[in-house]
């Protein structure tokens, strides 16, 4: 079984090696990379089954036990984060297939995408695995650069924007991140996770501290936490559709989970819940209140990530296993909502030429199917009962409400304020690309030529089949999060459990390192 | 080991100047601030590991040996560093080639909203403009116009 544990970073690493030997030609390289990524997700449902049954799965590489070696550890968090990023990333792929066959990659392929792309998967899969913050560091720098490739595929001008605030705040965080490595190696001799969670404990509290917010900080930027979070809408959106709905559905998930196998493993204690749940209730107002001032889908879409991940926060901040269960419980659910979102906003620019709100309308007449795809899983991000977002949602504030103190309540009026607001957002999106009359300017009445658009008297058919079948999915993945809601809320709440109480996964991996 | 003063100042210094070149508008100029702290960032992990001979078993004797792991997380983090610098430049030559420059520009899309703001139009003003239907808004033309 721990055989299986590096086989979601290698499997895609030797995917991308063979996918960019295969570069003239497209059709063997999406066979490879589809292999590669079905092949991920069984591996990670082998290994989520694996360390639900029998613990933490530990392979030390190369042979070498932890402290000194490089450990990779799938316990039940990392194998759960790993299903969910299979998922979504396969789900992903295939929707850029069928936008690449339907706008005729055959002749010119961009032979760069699927090398790239399978090499962001590994990047976040060994940042799920990593058992030490170096290999964690390795994992955001695999992943981030492969992230800087598929932002500014194409190079146009305004990708190159939006690609450079990405790059510079990136690299930025990155350095934050190597530095809090530096001082966390100088204060107590050894980066991995298990050893460190005994060493921490016996520092000064003012140099723990210190560790703890250097850290914090380098997280808070890749989960695009407020104040740290202006990069993500201004350079998210001008991205291709499907790598603009894996980033908003992964990346910024993978600084959330930094965050949380840092505060429960490293930091036990809640020191900073205080500081965690200002962020998490500032996040949430500032970016929905963001989103409601735009006017084009993907930047609103981008904005309400940034809101919804201070619902994440909130749950982390409130260190009780209900709290952080709840917020497993939401990053999975939101990772599933938020990618169908932006693969969705793609099919609009699609069918009507446009994200900007001003320029669509009519969608729900023109395209039913297109309506529903998007009103479904809008509902679920708004938490419209019995949606996964509503018992998301109400899991976290049922936490904050039994922790009965000011801060406490105060993010569940936030918390359902914003919930309130994101339904008023999405509700305008509705209201303007779907409910009303069509708008003059569309594509199908100025008779837009291009071989998309022809069948434009069967709404619903001129949409790529396979794009649709790939969201299609998504959104029924969306809504059965509800049905499988009950063990899916277990079994977080079981990874909250050990996450906090620290002790099996330090058992784990390394013994005599217990605190 | 007990910091040494000459590496604490040259980290300080490192640090310093690339944090003031970071602020710049100017992508080279960034650039070499992502350098700078860099090699700021690796003389700092250097800084955490004990000084001392090869770490070679039989070369060194054991107590004198110096600490193999900082110097091997540094070496990895030069290769990310080289990478990423590389693209950056390549980033800032594109940007020079696009648009005769290599300096950061602005969010046209923000600016447009905060022009909104400051006529204290908001979003509304796009629902009931167009409403009706009736084509593009007559400010349209004004408003996406790049300042």
């Amino acid at each position: 079984m721990t055989g299986l544990v590096p086989l979601p970073v290698v499997m895609p690493l030797l995917g991308a090696a063979v996918t960019l030997m295969l570069a003239g030609r497209p059709r063997a390289q999406r066979a490879v990379s589809l292999t590669v990524l079905g092949a991920t997700l069984l591996v990670a449902a082998v290994l989520l089954v694996g360390s639900s049954l029998g613990g933490p799965l530990v392979v030390g590489v190369g042979g070498w036990a932890a402290p000194l070696g490089i450990v990779l550890v799938a316990d039940q968090l990392a194998a759960l984060m790993l299903v969910v990023s299979a998922a979504v990333t396969l789900a992903v792929l295939v929707y850029s297939i069928g936008q690449g066959l339907a706008d005729g990659d055959e002749e010119t392929p961009l032979s760069v995408y699927h090398p790239t792309y399978l090499v962001l998967t590994a990047g976040v899969a060994n940042a799920f695995l990593a058992g030490d913050l170096f290999n964690l560091y390795v994992g955001f720098e695999i992943l981030l650069v492969a992230s800087y490739v598929l932002l500014t595929l194409g190079g146009t001008e305004n990708r190159i924007r939006a690609g450079t605030t990405y790059v510079v705040v990136s690299l930025l965080s990155s350095m934050i991140f190597l530095t809090a490595l530096g001082l966390v190696y100088a204060a107590t001799g050894t980066l991995n996770l298990a050893q460190l969670a005994g060493r921490l404990d016996a520092l000064p509290d003012h140099l723990s501290l210190m560790l703890q917010g250097t850290l914090l900080l380098a997280f808070g930027i890749k989960a695009a936490a407020f104040p740290l979070s202006a990069w993500l809408p201004d350079s998210y959106p001008t991205a291709p559709a499907p790598v603009t709905a894996v980033f908003a559905g992964l990346l910024t998930k993978v600084g959330v989970y930094a965050i949380i196998r840092t505060e429960t493993l490293l930091f036990p204690g809640g020191r900073a819940a205080d500081l965690l749940l200002v962020a998490a209730l500032l996040t949430m107002l500032v970016g929905i209140l963001g989103a409601i001032a735009q006017s084009d889908i993907k930047r609103l879409l981008s904005f309400t990530l940034v809101s919804h991940i201070g619902y994440m926060l909130f749950g982390i901040g409130l260190t009780t296993v209900v709290g952080l269960s709840a917020a497993i419980f939401y990053v999975v659910h939101h990772i599933v909502i938020q990618t169908t979102l932006f693969l969705v906003a793609g099919l609009v620019e699609r069918r009507g030429g446009s994200t900007s709100l001003d320029r669509l309308g009519g969608l729900a007449r023109l395209s039913p199917l297109l309506g529903v795809l998007f009103f479904v899983p809008a509902l679920n991000l708004a938490g419209i009962p019995p949606f996964s977002g509503f018992l998301g949602k109400t899991g976290l504030l049922q936490a904050g409400i039994e922790q009965d103190r000011p801060l406490a309540w105060a993010l569940v009026a936030g918390g359902l304020l914003t919930s309130l607001l994101t339904l008023y957002a999405i509700a305008r999106v509705w209201n303007l690309a779907f409910w009303r009359a069509p708008h003059t300017g569309m594509p199908d009445r100025a008779q837009q030529a291009g071989q998309v658009r022809e069948s434009a008297q069967r709404p619903g058919v001129m949409l790529p089949r396979l794009m649709v079948a790939s969201t299609a999915a998504l959104v029924i993945c969306g809504v059965g999060l509800t049905a499988v809601a009950g063990p899916l809320f277990d079994l977080s709440g079981t990874t909250a459990a050990h996450l906090l109480d620290r002790t099996p996964y330090v058992r784990a991996v390394y013994p005599d390192g217990a605190p | 080991m007990t910091p040494n003063l000459t590496y604490v100042a040259t980290v300080g210094v490192l640090f310093a100047a690339g944090v003031t070149l970071l602020l710049e508008r100017s992508l080279t100029r960034i650039l070499m601030g992502v350098i700078l702290l860099s090699n700021g960032v690796n003389l700092l992990i250097l800084m955490g590991g004990r000084a001392g001979g090869a770490p070679i078993v039989g070369v060194t004797p054991q107590e004198r040996m110096s600490d193999p792991l900082p110097q091997a997380m540094i070496l990895t983090a030069i290769v990310i560093t080289l990478g990423m610098t590389a693209f950056l430049l390549a980033l800032a030559y594109r940007n020079w080639l696009l648009v005769g420059h290599d300096e950061v520009q602005d969010d046209a899309e923000d600016r447009r909203i905060a022009r909104l703001a400051e006529r204290d139009e908001g979003p509304a003003a796009i629902d009931d403009e167009n409403g009706d239907g009736a084509g593009p808004p007559a400010r349209r033309g004004e408003v996406t116009e790049p300042p």
